[in-house]
């Protein structure tokens, strides 16, 4: 059960092999016994995890189940959850429990999926390891020296250690799929605007999207099923019809136009990951799909675009942690500026700090049009070049981190070598695209390596065929970490 | 053009977030990296490129002007720090 597919569980559940109670407990134990080791999950309540599971189980025994019913799912702690504790990885929010569910919250309990925990992350999702949350670093499981990737990094040691079978993640600049990659997982950062953001916790509004995380191209399928969908309360949020994502998965590839771009394959590649990923792309080529050459050439400039237009964002959205409403309020204050300067500094966490006076400054009086502005006309270049790109192609594929999972701390020290891992990520961000990473083989230290494919405006379902076909071929998304007893 | 010590200060306090002396100075040293990351931007001609604030444009939707909240006062503010009669408690700010 613990290596089941989603779809083995539905079967598993629906044929009565097992109830959701059953199912929700074994990974409540499962975490018991080594969540101390991975610190994937800041909070745990099995009473109400089972509790929904008892439901799921009325809910199947009635007949009425949908493919996610009794399934359960463990939740990144920026999605508010009613009743739960939401911390965000964060200080500021150690006390803040959720007073209503966030939209993807709603649609999974709608489905009648169990919530299994909120996962770690780095705090406000800022950081590409999980070593910035208030709750302590979060290890990977494939070698506990090393960061599991961040910032949804909690979902990501979870998964991978068999502690849930699948979980949700955000990802602004890559913090879904590079954790996957890191992790060996499959995850998905969809189209911007098809997961509603409402009750999700905001850290770079123009940028943030929810997205699944799991062991394989078909079960992202099935939770996107899910969490895709129009919502009011998101003035974001896209109004389309719903759709099918697992519909083209057993479609054949002949004929599919994958580029590559060059620019994924510079200096900063490690030759352990560009090993693997040659040969993913050489396998997608026996699967039938044609490899084009492309360029993508303002690419090296979606770093630094986007550490201005993230950090700018945030700056604006954190605002609103001042001590009055809600969150941490400092102790002792002499007034109500100084109370605000004292919450603010001893709420958030060091990156959380540095990247709120980015923000701060290049939105400053002076300087908008040198940095906000400049970065926006650098975004609409990227745009272009995917725009163009996809004439000449149907997926982009590549490397979807520079190397494979790094050690702890080594990186924590220098904030501009940390924001490099994201090179590859950022510019699906800042086009708004829909981007995945799925497990490709293993690099220096037998770590995870992933594969990015990027898709256009809405092509999820074709990218998720690509990802499915290639696993079909492939048995890197089933390999499980050693010292795991499963 | 790197930033000096006072203008650290100075967005720190636009910020509204304290800082002591000696994390001034480290996270000077930091802010001055990061700029130097993003002044590589400055090198590209974007002359006449229209900036892009968002993936999907930027129309807003309108909706039927009908009231769609309920009350939730107590519920909202049963997170809050410090609270009054319904009223959110802050430092007096006038004498």
């Amino acid at each position: 059960m613990l290596n089941a597919s989603l779809k083995e569980l539905s079967a598993a559940l629906g044929q009565k092999q097992i109830s959701s109670f059953e199912l929700t407990r074994l990974f409540l134990e499962r975490i018991r016994k080594l969540n101390g080791a991975l610190n994937a999950f800041i909070t745990v309540d099995e009473e109400r995890s089972l509790v929904q599971a008892r439901a799921a189980d009325e809910r199947i025994a009635k007949g009425a189940a949908q493919p996610l019913t009794g399934i359960p799912v463990a939740h990144k702690d920026i999605f508010l959850a009613k009743d739960w504790l939401t911390t965000c990885g964060s200080k500021m929010l150690s006390n803040f429990v959720g007073p209503y569910d966030a939209h993807v919250i709603e649609r999974f309990n709608g489905a009648g999926a169990v919530i299994l925990g909120k996962t770690n992350m780095d705090e406000f999702a800022m950081g590409s390891s999980s070593e910035t949350s208030y709750y302590g670093p979060v290890k990977n499981p494939w070698d506990r020296n090393c960061v599991p990737g961040g910032s949804s990094g909690g979902s990501a040691a979870a998964i991978a250690a068999r502690m849930a079978p699948a979980a949700t993640g955000t990802d602004t600049g890559g913090s879904t799929r590079q954790p996957a990659a890191l992790s060996g997982l499959s995850g998905l950062k969809p189209t911007y605007g098809l997961v509603s953001r409402y009750g999700m916790i905001a850290f770079a509004s123009s940028l943030d999207q929810g997205g699944p995380m799991a062991k394989s191209a078909e079960d992202l399928a099935l939770l996107l099923n899910v969490m895709a969908g129009f919502d009011p309360r998101d003035s974001t949020s896209v109004d389309r019809a719903a759709e099918d994502y697992a519909r083209d998965l057993d479609k054949p590839l002949s004929g599919l136009r994958i580029g590559v771009p060059k620019e994924h394959f510079g200096d900063g590649l490690a030759a352990d990951v560009r090993t693997a990923v040659e040969a993913a792309l050489a396998q997608l080529e026996k699967l039938g799909a044609k490899r084009t050459a492309i360029d993508l050439p303002n690419s090296g400039l979606s770093v630094p675009a986007y550490y201005v237009i993230a950090p700018a964002e945030a700056s604006s959205n954190l605002s609103r942690f001042d001590g009055v409403r809600y969150g941490h309020r400092a102790k002792e204050y002499r007034d109500l500026a100084d109370m605000y300067r004292r919450t603010r500094a001893e709420g958030f966490g060091a990156e959380v700090r540095r990247r709120i006076l980015i923000g701060t400054y290049v939105l400053s009086h002076g300087y908008y049009d040198a940095y906000y502005l400049k970065a926006q006309k650098i975004r609409r270049l990227i745009a272009r070049d995917f725009a163009e790109a996809f004439g000449q192609c149907d997926l982009v594929v590549g490397p979807t981190a520079p190397t494979v999972a790094f050690k702890l701390g080594t990186k924590a020290a220098d904030p501009v070598q940390m924001y490099l891992n994201d090179i590859y990520t950022i510019p699906a961000n800042l086009a708004g695209l829909p981007a995945m990473s799925v497990p490709c083989g293993f690099g220096a230290g037998n770590l995870p390596v992933g594969l990015h494919i990027v898709g256009n405006y809405f092509a999820e379902a074709k990218m998720l065929n690509a990802a499915h076909q290639y696993q079909r071929a492939t048995d890197w998304h089933r390999r499980e970490p050693a010292g795991i007893q499963i | 053009m790197p930033l000096s010590l006072e203008e650290v200060r100075r967005i720190a306090e636009l910020a509204r977030i304290g800082i002591s002396e000696a994390e001034a100075a480290a996270v000077q040293a930091q802010l001055n990296d990061i700029f130097e990351l993003i002044g590589r931007m400055q090198k590209v001609d974007t002359e006449g490129v229209e900036p892009m604030s968002h993936a999907q444009g930027s129309t807003l939707r309108l909706r039927d002007d009908e009231v769609t909240e309920t009350d939730r006062r107590e519920l909202y503010q049963s997170v809050a720090p410090q609270k009054d009669a319904g009223l959110y408690l802050v430092p007096k700010v006038i004498e």
